[in-house]
């Protein structure tokens, strides 16, 4: 089956027979009884995963299955933020590749992913802040990922409409800037990798829950599925904030804890925001207009997909507090992801106790911005049953060696400090 | 989300602070326990889908440490004690 590719020609034909007539982006088959590799969880991470287990590593038997629709968990509900400036050598390494990959990836997949890179901007709001920052822009130049600090004035040229000074005695002393980091059209990757996954051979089925796995000896041999059992010698689990439930069913435990992280955005504004602002609350500005906001996770687990009232108050008095003008903005949506939280921030890339079972998860706060690497290195331990030697650190034994990688603060998780 | 406190009766979640897992054990003598585990002391906690037995503190009421067991899905609270009170069985409902 050929990609179909589009064009100008293409859009013009199209458009004379009022788009009714484009063709489905992927098949819906039916699963077959047996595959080479299952991979369960069809959001970025998943569907990543297949189209590099079929293009690097020819493995075609291969089937993504997903309970609800394509993308409609964490995938299509981030922020839709990309950026490599973490703190350990082996997080930016892995990230700063994870972004190559994104800077390539309309042209890889034909199909415009919509990179914006404006450029990811973090604030310091006391010079303790800021000296962590330091630390971070030398951090990442070692690793020859191009950072910078920013002083006050260059911060006030790039967002005119920050208050930097407020009466609650706040006081902006800098901050840092990634210019490579940005913003990709969120939905796009999921579909363009789907689709690229579809056209090398790779079924994708949706609507198809799991709700248990065969095993045999200690080793997995197939999956029971809504639709049926499905037999694999091996399996991927790609499924966020659901991977305790999943490794529940294997029998064994993970350092996971699942939280509702929410977004949300506001009506349309003309531009009033050039760049992408990270931090205790995190914004950007849409092709539309909207704003989108984020801010941190609930305070306690969840695995409904929706947020607690008190994120949503914290993270507004924050925005305002920072943008006193968006304060006269309305708000269209809001809604909330299940994250998988691991002790250090840190993902689990790794076999797991099952024999044929891999485990991607533990991608937290920022697993879309993790999706092309992820799914490289995820393919990789698939293909193989080797750790990706970019993905060695990312072990599940770190949290018994004591080898943990903290990057609590690259999540925003224990660095920030409150504003108010 | 509400949670009834023994003392202050039933107030707002806002009031409280998550504590976690309730009943965490630390192993006895930490010096001799395997790695595997101290890790699962350190870092493994339930993270069921559905009841939950689990650790809040009425940060903002009478400030004492309760025992809560939530529903994660639904975040029905369906009953809250003072630590160590056991939980009386449940009634058939109506």
């Amino acid at each position: 089956m050929g990609r179909m590719a589009h064009s100008i020609l293409q859009l013009a034909r199209h458009a004379i027979s009022g788009h009714q007539r484009w063709p489905p982006f992927w098949r819906s088959p039916q699963a077959r009884e047996r595959y080479d590799v299952l991979i369960i969880g069809g959001g970025g991470h998943g569907l990543a995963t297949a189209y590099y287990l079929a293009r690097n590593h020819g493995i075609r038997r291969a089937a993504v299955i997903e309970r609800g629709w394509l993308g409609g968990g964490n995938t299509g509900r981030n922020t839709a933020i990309v950026r490599s400036n973490y703190l350990a050598a082996p997080s930016i390494r892995f990230y700063d590749f994870s972004l190559r990959q994104y800077e390539g990836l309309s042209r890889e997949l034909g199909y415009n992913i919509m990179l914006s890179q404006r450029g990811v901007v973090n604030l310091a709001f006391s010079r303790h802040q800021l000296r962590l920052m330091n630390r971070r822009v030398n951090a990442l130049r070692h690793a020859g990922v191009a950072s910078e600090l920013l002083t006050t004035g260059q911060i006030r040229r790039l967002m005119p409409l920050l208050r930097e000074q407020s009466s609650a005695g706040r006081r902006l002393f800098g901050g840092f800037i990634q210019r490579r980091g940005g913003v990709v059209r969120h939905d796009a990757v999921a579909w363009g990798y789907a689709r690229a996954a579809d056209a090398l051979g790779v079924d994708i089925i949706q609507d198809c829950e799991v709700t248990g796995f065969q095993t045999r000896n200690g080793a997995v041999t197939g999956v029971e599925t809504r639709h049926g059992l499905i037999s694999a010698p091996r399996v991927g689990i790609a499924v966020a904030g659901s991977s305790s439930v999943l490794a529940a069913k294997l029998g064994f435990d993970l350092p996971i804890t699942s939280m509702a992280l929410q977004a949300m955005v506001s009506e349309p504004v003309k531009p009033v925001l050039d760049v992408v602002l990270d931090g205790a609350v995190y914004v950007s500005q849409s092709d539309r207009g909207e704003l989108v906001i984020g801010g941190g996770t609930d305070v306690y687990t969840s695995y409904a997909q929706r947020s607690g009232i008190q994120r949503v108050e914290d993270t507004m008095a924050t925005l305002i507090d920072l943008f006193p003008a968006f304060g006269r903005l309305r708000f269209m949506r809001q809604w909330a992801g299940l994250v998988d939280l691991t002790p250090d921030a840190s993902p689990i890339l790794d076999s797991s106790p099952v024999n044929g079972v891999c485990l991607s998860c533990g991608w937290g706060t920022y697993g879309f911005k993790a999706i092309p690497a992820g799914g490289v290195a995820f393919a990789h331990l698939l293909a193989t049953g080797a750790s990706h030697p970019m993905a060695q650190a990312f072990s599940l034994g770190r949290f018994q060696s004591g080898a943990l990688i903290d990057e609590g603060g690259s999540a925003g998780m224990d660095d920030r400090e409150p504003l108010l | 989300m509400q949670i009834p406190c023994p003392y202050c009766g039933t107030r707002d979640a806002l009031e409280f602070t998550w504590g976690g897992q309730a009943a965490v054990v630390r192993p006895a003598d930490p010096q001799s326990c395997s790695d595997e585990e101290w890790c699962r002391y350190l870092f493994i906690r339930s993270n069921p889908r559905g009841p939950h037995h689990e650790r809040w503190c009425h940060t903002y009421g009478c400030g004492q440490w309760l025992d809560v067991w939530r529903d994660t899905l639904t975040h029905v609270v369906e009953h809250a004690a003072l630590i160590g009170v056991p939980r009386p069985r449940s009634e058939p409902s109506a």
